[in-house]
């Protein structure tokens, strides 16, 4: 049976959405862009557009959730089918858009070589389905920072990615390069290779580039993330069910928005929300109560019928200590048993805001025990019990039994070298080296190990050509060296 | 405990009725109205800022607390003008071009409002022009801006300059702010001042101002 968490109850759950539904349709959404307020007044939602607010309808919600998918796929850039985002599959992938990265211990500014060495790492990160564009770098003209980091990851890794735009602008090139890979728009939408993050602004909100980046998601077929962000106490209120209704407020206005652009667009509904810690004025994303709001908005976008999202699984630790353990580990074993189909947050420290390649390869392993975690405990040959253990009195040892090399695999996971299992005489024999030491050689052993990406040399060719006819238009005539 | 002192003390409960039931006692008695504002407002609000620094109190107690003080200032005002007392400072403040991220922007605000500086709040999206023109028609000798994201830190840099390039560097000053943002970036861009945090804010800007 696969292990399950749930914080609300159906009545509880329906309360909170009738009551989001309610501010929808009573206090309305602002939101900064007339486009996509004209596009709902076509579908019979109320708006003043001097006000940039429109109030949404039942039925026009309704309409939203009777097409919005229960569920899509996702395709790597060969297009090999890599996700199923349906059920309670879960799969990782690392926090997105770091502006820092953790070496050697110290923080610091990111460059096209710390970028090309996460995206070869990632191609060795078993548990890690996904990769996103994990931290953006400072050697390119801000205005492409969003876009290159894209490039990058399509160039040197090939599992689809978790990113997002900036910018309404950054949209084309981020679309051109996925069109660069896939060869059609056709084909493009027939096999997604990217999530596109979009944040609602709290409180019940849509800014001008966000809501047309849900607009221009939809009506490519590429699917996006809603990333509602209520900060309870603060930008939303503090108990936990407040800060509920106001994320399905928010994420239903988002599913509203991309349904009416394009019925049928596979949305996943997603969120970063976080308690406010009044003490530091800070978002901390390991906090208990922000992971079970986190869980509890998965519960009810799954009684919505959709696949499901959080920014959790990752720590505010500054370094890769004992905290950014703990936080981590607690934040994925709750969304993996709360089965949130796409779980961020591998690798991220410090409030979403710094990347450290060591902590994905101690993450991989985190990630690896959720998804043994949950898939549960099921009987195999385990009935009737007497000839097992016939043959484990007769040989003293199970060890090479032929049911234990038929269930070994499946039953046991072994967590790679950064996990330390050995007894201590043989630790200190083997050099005594520390959790940061050994991530540290694994990181080179993957960056290493990793082959180079099998998109045709046409397919890079003409990626290269498309970024660097963006960084022209921003004053940069090559882009960084990549050797 | 005299009045000037139960004002601090007033301040610290965020009892803002009592805070301006003080002030209008204090004006009545015929205090000064330098000396209601230094000792008992700001010098209260000094104590505050010391007790969150040192993580004795949080946010929620600062905002009541500056809450409070606004009553008083409110009432101190008028005779503030009459007097040709100045204001402790003005600060013209808002987020960079193409940055929503307010939140801390806001927080900056409200400390600074308790601090006794006076806050113009552009709020976000806002252009170097607009910054520059309003530090200019209100007389603010400090623009602050916020940044969150690394597409919109550059427009920071455009507010530096559109001041050299008017001759006004020197003149107002700039401080920035923001998780992306650091000194080395200040420096880098030519800014004044940065500040890690709210209160780190006050304490940069009142540098700034050139006020303890
Ligand atoms: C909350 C949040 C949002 C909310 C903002 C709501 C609001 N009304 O502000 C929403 C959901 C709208 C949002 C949207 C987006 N966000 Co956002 N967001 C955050 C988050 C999680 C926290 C920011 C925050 O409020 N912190 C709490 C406040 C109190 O702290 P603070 O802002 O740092 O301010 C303090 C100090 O810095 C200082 N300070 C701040 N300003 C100033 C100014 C002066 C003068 C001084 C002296 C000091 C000072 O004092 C403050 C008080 O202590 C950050 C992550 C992070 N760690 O910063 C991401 C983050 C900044 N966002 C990010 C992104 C990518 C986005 C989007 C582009 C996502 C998308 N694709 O839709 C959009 C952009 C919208 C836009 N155009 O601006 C990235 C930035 C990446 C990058 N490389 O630039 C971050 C780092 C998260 C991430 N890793 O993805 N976001």
């Amino acid at each position: 049976m696969r292990p399950a968490l749930t914080f609300l109850g159906d009545e509880l759950k329906t309360k909170i959405i009738d009551e989001a539904r309610h501010l929808l349709c009573t206090l309305g959404v602002e939101i900064h862009n007339p486009r996509v307020l004209a596009l709902l007044g076509d579908h019979g939602a109320d708006v003043d557009l001097s006000k940039q607010h429109v109030r949404l309808t039942d039925g026009l919600i309704d309409q939203a959730l009777a097409t919005v998918p229960s569920g899509f796929k996702l395709y790597d850039a060969i297009g090999r089918q890599t996700h199923d985002f349906s059920g309670d599959n879960v799969h990782f992938t690392p926090g997105s858009a770091a502006i820092k990265i953790l070496d050697n211990g110290r923080m610091r500014k990111p460059v096209t070589g710390d970028y090309i060495r996460y995206a070869k790492l990632m191609s060795g990160l078993e548990h890690i389905q996904a990769q996103s564009t994990a931290f953006i770098t400072t050697d390119v003209p801000e205005e492409i920072s969003d876009s290159y980091r894209l490039f990058l990851s399509l160039m040197y890794c090939e599992k689809p990615v978790v990113t997002g735009a900036f910018t309404i602008a950054a949209f084309d090139i981020m679309r051109d390069l996925q069109l660069a890979v896939r060869g059609s728009a056709e084909e493009l939408k027939a096999k997604p290779l990217t999530i596109f993050s979009c944040c609602p602004t709290s409180p019940i909100k849509w800014s001008d580039v966000t809501s047309q980046n849900v607009v221009d998601c939809a009506r490519q077929g590429i699917p996006v993330e809603f990333i509602s962000m209520p900060l309870s106490g603060f930008m939303a209120p503090v108990t936990l069910v407040g800060s509920l209704i106001q994320h399905t407020a928010e994420t239903l206005s988002g599913v509203v928005i991309s349904q009416a652009a394009s019925p049928g667009a596979p949305v996943l509904y997603g969120g970063s929300p976080a308690i406010f810690d009044i003490r530091y004025e800070t978002t901390p994303m390991g906090a208990v109560e922000t992971q079970m709001i986190d869980c509890a908005y998965s519960e009810i976008g799954k009684h919505l019928g959709m696949p499901t999202q959080a920014y959790i699984g990752m720590s505010d630790a500054k370094q890769l200590d004992a905290q950014a353990g703990f936080e981590t580990s607690m934040g994925a074993t709750l969304a993996a048993l709360s089965g949130i189909n796409s779980i961020s947050g591998p690798g991220m420290l410090d409030f979403e805001s710094c990347q450290s390649l060591e902590k994905l390869v101690v993450d991989n392993e985190i990630c690896g025990l959720t998804q043994r975690l949950v898939r549960g405990i099921e009987p195999r040959e385990d009935f009737p019990s007497t000839p097992i253990f016939e043959e484990l009195l007769r040989d003293k040892h199970l060890l090479i039994a032929d049911h234990t090399r038929r269930h070994l695999k499946e039953e046991i996971f072994f967590p790679g070298p950064v996990v330390d299992r050995a007894n201590s005489s043989r630790w200190h024999e083997e050099g005594g080296i520390t959790l940061h030491e050994r991530a540290a050689k694994e990181v080179e052993r993957l960056v290493a190990a990793c082959a180079p990406s099998a998109l045709s040399d046409d397919v890079t060719t003409e990626l290269d050509r498309l970024m660097t006819a963006e960084a022209r238009r921003f004053g940069m005539q090559s882009l960084p060296g990549r050797g | 405990m005299d009045i000037l002192q139960e004002i601090g003390a007033s301040l610290r409960k965020g009892d803002d009725n009592r805070v301006a039931e003080l002030t209008r006692q204090a004006i009545d008695a015929g205090m000064g109205v330098g000396a209601i504002l230094d000792d008992g407002l700001i010098g209260g609000m000094n104590v505050v800022g010391d007790l969150f620094r040192r993580h004795e109190i949080f946010l929620p107690e600062v905002l009541l607390a500056a809450r409070a003080m606004q009553k008083g200032i409110d009432l101190l005002k008028p005779l503030m003008i009459e007097e040709g007392i100045p204001a402790v400072g003005k600060v013209v403040i808002g987020t960079a071009q193409g940055d929503l991220h307010d939140i801390g922007k806001n927080l900056v605000g409200i400390m600074l409002k308790g601090a006794g500086i006076e806050v113009i709040d552009l709020g976000n999206d806002v252009s170097a022009e607009r910054f520059v023109d309003t530090a200019v028609e209100a007389g603010a000798p400090v623009i602050g801006i916020s940044a969150l994201l690394t597409t919109t830190m550059s427009s920071m840099k455009g507010v530096v300059d559109l001041l050299r390039e008017r001759g006004l560097n020197g003149k107002i000053r700039t401080i920035i702010g923001g998780a992306p943002v650091s000194k080395d970036f200040a420096d880098e861009i030519g800014a004044d001042a940065y500040g890690y945090d709210a209160a780190n804010a006050v304490d940069q800007v009142k540098a700034l101002l050139g006020v303890a």
